[in-house]
């Protein structure tokens, strides 16, 4: 295990936030997982060390007993692209985390939310992407 | 004036029918069909099916012409981002948030969206009607620090018959505009005062009670 592990908020619980937050925990971190509803967590497997707050982290008292004004970093994969934004938002403007990434799922508000500084990851860019190259691999 | 809503529900159907009936050009963004058709058929405002986040639809509802944007939905981090996206990719001058969760009335305004918070304001106006039966509307402005009162003057007031010129108020405290028999009067320094008139007052927090007293009469 690491000595110094990161502290990481990750926000939405689904497959690739449990998937997230699961490796980040066995790879020494100390990782708090946020999702709306507790049936999010079955996901979160054994290897998981850290703590599941079940909340609305669009309201800012669940993002402050996540800590979040201590984290280090800050991921938002919920389904809702503007819960991602918004919370990305609150964490980088409001509680300081030097580290925000949001999942966003359509390219076009990728280019607004750059200009806010908000780091986004575009799982429809990203696979667009890995498609051209396969295809321009076999050519 | 052309005007975006975006939500739906009495609120934006009410809001609506206040903005067409002043001739403002309004178009509306409703995510539910079923919704969007009625609205569309009681209004007489253009109403778009869509999600008002989507820059698409911003863009077909003519946000680069607009003037103002108003999100309403329930959902505070659509109205957020429907705000942002209007003013960062269209450069829409007035865009205001509903801030269903009053906590982020502020969180919205410190990420740079004008906000306002329902709870807050129907909250204060329950309490400040429910404490002095003469005020009939209390409109805070900028979280408090300016508050906009409408008052009833009775015959208990101290300062029935006098001239604006003799009645000491506190300082930070303006008498905006009386309203007598439903006509407005700007007020000068030689108006009175009569039993009946309503006055809208315009006071600091500190300048707040000692003005409502000062109209008002002791009301213990």
């Amino acid at each position: 295990m690491k000595k110094t592990g990161l502290y990481i908020v990750i926000v939405g619980c689904g497959r690739l936030g449990a998937h997230l937050a699961n490796r980040l925990s066995s790879e020494g971190h100390s990782v708090v997982a946020i999702d709306l509803s507790e049936s999010a967590f079955p996901g979160l497997s054994a290897d998981f060390s850290g703590f599941r707050i079940e909340g609305d982290a669009t309201q800012t008292a669940v993002l402050r007993e996540a800590k979040v004004h201590k984290a280090d970093v800050l991921i938002a994969t919920t389904h809702d692209d503007n819960v991602n934004l918004m919370v990305a938002q609150v964490a980088k403007k409001i509680f300081n985390t030097p580290k925000v990434l949001a999942r966003v799922f359509d390219p076009r508000r990728e280019t607004a939310y750059a200009q806010l500084g908000i780091r986004t990851i575009c799982p429809t860019s990203v696979a667009a992407g890995l498609f051209f190259d396969a295809i321009s691999e076999d050519e | 004036m052309k005007v975006i809503l975006v939500g739906g529900d009495k609120t934006l159907y009410f809001l609506c029918r206040n903005f067409t009936s002043k001739g403002y050009e309004v178009v509306v963004i409703n995510r539910e069909q079923k919704e969007a058709v009625q609205l569309s058929r009681q209004l007489s405002a253009v109403v778009l099916c869509g999600d008002g986040s989507d820059p698409e639809i911003l863009a077909e509802a003519g946000a680069r012409s607009a003037d103002a944007i108003l999100a309403i939905t329930p959902n505070d981090q659509d109205n957020l981002i429907i705000c942002q996206l209007a003013s960062l990719q269209f450069g829409v001058p007035r865009c205001v948030a509903l801030a269903n969760d009053p906590d982020n009335a502020e969180i919205f305004e410190m990420l740079g969206v004008t906000a306002f918070s329902t709870t807050d304001i129907v909250g204060s106006l329950i309490e400040q009607r429910a404490s002095l039966e003469q005020i009939t509307n209390l409109l805070p402005i900028s979280g408090g620090k300016v508050n906009v009162t409408e008052i009833v003057l009775d015959n208990k007031s101290p300062v029935i018959g006098q001239s604006l010129k003799d009645i000491r108020l506190p300082e930070g405290t303006l008498i905006g505009v009386l309203i007598r028999d439903n006509q407005p009067i700007i007020p000068r320094g030689a108006t009175q005062l009569l039993d009946g008139d309503h006055i809208v007052l315009i006071t600091l927090p500190d300048s707040h009670g000692p003005a409502l007293k000062a109209l008002l009469g002791d009301t213990e």
